[in-house]
């Protein structure tokens, strides 16, 4: 593949005097996680909410494979193979797992009824293949699991022909098993070729999955780097103060220096 | 695959106890009320209560005050409320009253025009409260006190002074339409029940009961039609989610600002539909109609099992609520008791609703 999936062009968003995202270019390859970090405000949601459709930018440009894009709903993004896991989780909480599964896109039958018992089934199949263990499909999502909740925001994510997928802190809610959980399944979405945005403020999930790490710092990107040409060190004075360390120059020609 | 496994799977889904699924419907609670109601009035009020005519007797007001309460539900399901119901059936009665008295307009003009009318109030209420932000609550109790003062003013223009508009019952009388909104229907069935024996019948041969009552036909559709949309298509998920969250809404794609437009106008409609029907049988029209019913289809919609918050709730449930109401409110008359025990026992009513629905509800969603 010669093209990105997507690249962002001078994005911008104002909020009256304050400057949420300035600026910003970005863009995102076939098969490629790209770490999104930034201390809290830095506009690390914006960014990827502008991208989802969820938010309008007050100025840029959203290319997607190429040709120019504008979003002015979740449905468009969604349209153009672009799926969004919220930070908080955004499920309808008294409907159950199928019905979130599909919400906004329901599948009908013949007649325009609500085909439950085929979204049921679909819903299983998708689950099962990211947690056998999912048993409650019934029951509304408010009486699931944090880790059972993200499980369904992904099938949601991932059911359709998704190219780009943004997570923005999938596990922030998260116990340790269904961290490692979601890691796995990061791995796995990236090695059928989507392109993943992961907003995080882990480092070691971070370094751990990112092929590449960009830094925002008040609403600017500071620093656009492949993962092994940064430590975490690095990567943290970018999100403090914006730049990298005075003495910085990139770890794998500094090993190769030393070979 | 799995194949094997899922439908192992399938089978255990399947076999969730009918009745543990039951128990978790947030109907359960209005329909236990209507038995405890009715145990409560079979051991206390006259035995004519529960004949067909004493069930008539309390199923009308319960059938009007349900067609608002149903609609109330779904609105406040989806997240809103709308405190101008009761107004709007006065407003609307006022419309609908000018349309078919001073204008002469026939059924099949003024109905329609009655309900593009209310629906286009019912948008403007939605469209304000999407645009501000502010909460429901506020904007329609502005409503509360302009539709209410509309309807005056409008009456007091149109009969040159007066608030009451005559006349409606001339003006309909033999419209085709008349039927279908006033009067009794499946008379001949009646009668042929009297015949035969069946049901008790005056001395002159004609039935006690003359059939039933067009608004409780009405009360039933509107509840089916409110089931059907909530729980068997897309809509129905979109309006749960909706007043769920409407952020987790939006963000799945559900356009959140057209479902609560939309159901302001479905509510709007349900009060034309009120005004319409209580117009016709009364056959006039005035400044009070309505009065105090917005927070009748609030309990109403409660006692069904809406949660106020949104998101969770049940027209079924809203059916049952209306059903408790009018028992309630008809029944006292055929006891002992003091009448003036009715509100008492509303407020208690309410409140028993209430806890039963929450408790049930914290084990159904696994709150805490
Ligand atoms: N809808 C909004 N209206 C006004 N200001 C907003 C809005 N959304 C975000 N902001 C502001 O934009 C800035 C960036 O917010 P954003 O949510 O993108 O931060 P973030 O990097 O995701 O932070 P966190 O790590 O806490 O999630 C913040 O100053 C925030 O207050
Ligand atoms: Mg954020």
């Amino acid at each position: 593949m010669t093209r990105p999936l997507v690249e962002l062009i001078d994005i911008e968003k104002h909020f009256g005097g304050i400057r949420a995202v300035d600026r910003v270019s970005l863009d995102l390859w076939p098969g490629e996680v790209v770490g999104v970090l930034g201390h809290n405000g830095a506009g690390k949601s914006c960014l990827m909410r502008i991208l989802s459709g969820a938010m309008t930018p007050s100025a840029g440009e959203i290319r997607v494979n190429g040709s120019p894009a504008s979003f002015s709903s979740p449905n468009d993004a969604r349209a153009a193979g672009i799926e969004t896991i919220y930070q908080t989780l955004a499920l309808a909480d008294h409907l159950d797992a199928a019905a979130n599964l599909f919400l906004g896109r329901e599948l009908k039958t013949r007649f325009g009824n609500l085909d439950d018992a085929r979204m049921l089934a679909e819903a299983r199949t998708v689950l099962a293949r990211l947690n056998p263990n999912f048993k409650n499909l019934r029951d509304p999502v408010s009486s699931l699991s944090g880790g059972q909740r993200q499980v369904i925001a992904i099938a949601r994510a991932i059911y359709f022909d998704t190219k780009i997928l943004i997570m923005d802190e999938p596990t922030a809610a998260l116990g340790p098993s269904e961290t490692a959980m979601v890691a796995d399944l990061i791995r796995q979405l990236r090695d059928e070729g989507i392109g993943i945005f992961l907003v995080s403020h882990d480092m070691h999930d971070v370094f751990e999955l990112c092929d590449r790490v960009v830094v925002m710092n008040k609403g600017r990107l500071v620093g656009a780097h492949a993962i092994h040409e940064v430590s975490k060190d690095d990567v943290l004075s970018l999100i403090v103060k914006g730049e990298l360390p005075a003495d910085w120059s990139a770890r794998n020609l500094m090993a190769e220096a030393a070979q | 695959m799995p194949a094997d496994a899922a439908m192992a799977m399938d089978e255990r889904v399947k076999t969730e106890p009918f009745l543990a699924r039951l128990m978790k419907r947030p109907e359960l609670g209005a329909i236990g009320g209507v038995i405890l109601v009715t145990i409560f009035f079979l051991a206390t009020a006259d035995s004519s209560m529960f004949t067909l005519s004493g069930i008539m007797n309390f199923l009308t007001p319960a059938a009007q005050l349900g067609i608002l309460g149903i609609a109330a539900a779904m609105l406040m399901i989806g997240g809103e409320f709308d405190l101008s119901i009761g107004s709007m059936v006065a407003f609307a009665g006022m419309i609908f009253g000018v349309l078919t008295v001073n204008l002469g307009l026939p059924l099949i003009l003024s109905i329609p025009a009655t309900f593009v009318f209310a629906a286009l109030v019912g948008a403007v209420n939605g469209l304000i409260v999407i645009r501000s932000g502010l909460p429901s609550f506020i904007v329609t109790l502005a409503g509360l006190f302009i539709l209410r003062g509309a309807s005056l003013v409008g009456l007091k223009l149109f009969t040159g002074g007066s608030t009451q508009l005559r006349g409606v019952r001339e003006a309909v009388e033999g419209d085709m339409l008349t039927p279908l909104f006033s009067g009794d229907a499946f008379g001949f069935f009646f009668t042929w029940l009297a015949d035969i024996g069946l049901i008790e019948k005056f001395r002159s041969g004609t039935p006690k009961v003359p059939g039933i009552p067009v608004e409780i036909l009405w009360f039933v559709l509107v509840a089916l039609v409110a089931t059907y949309v909530l729980l068997r298509t897309a809509r129905g998920n979109w309006i749960f989610a909706a007043g769920g969250d409407r952020n987790a809404a939006s963000n799945s794609g559900v356009p959140v600002d057209k479902v609560k437009i939309a159901l302001f106008m479905a509510t709007a409609c349900a009060a034309a539909l009120v005004a319409i029907i209580t117009v016709i049988d009364s056959g006039s029209t005035d400044a009070r109609r309505g009065f105090m019913k917005e927070f009748e289809a609030i309990i109403t919609a409660v006692i069904g099992g809406c949660l106020l918050t949104g998101g969770y709730g049940s027209a079924i449930g809203a059916f049952f609520g209306a059903i408790i109401f009018g028992m309630v409110t008809i029944g006292l008359t055929y006891t002992s008791f003091d009448q003036d025990w009715f509100q008492v026992f509303l407020g208690g009513m309410l409140l028993i609703a209430v806890l039963f629905n929450n408790a049930i509800r914290k084990r159904v969603t696994g709150e805490r």
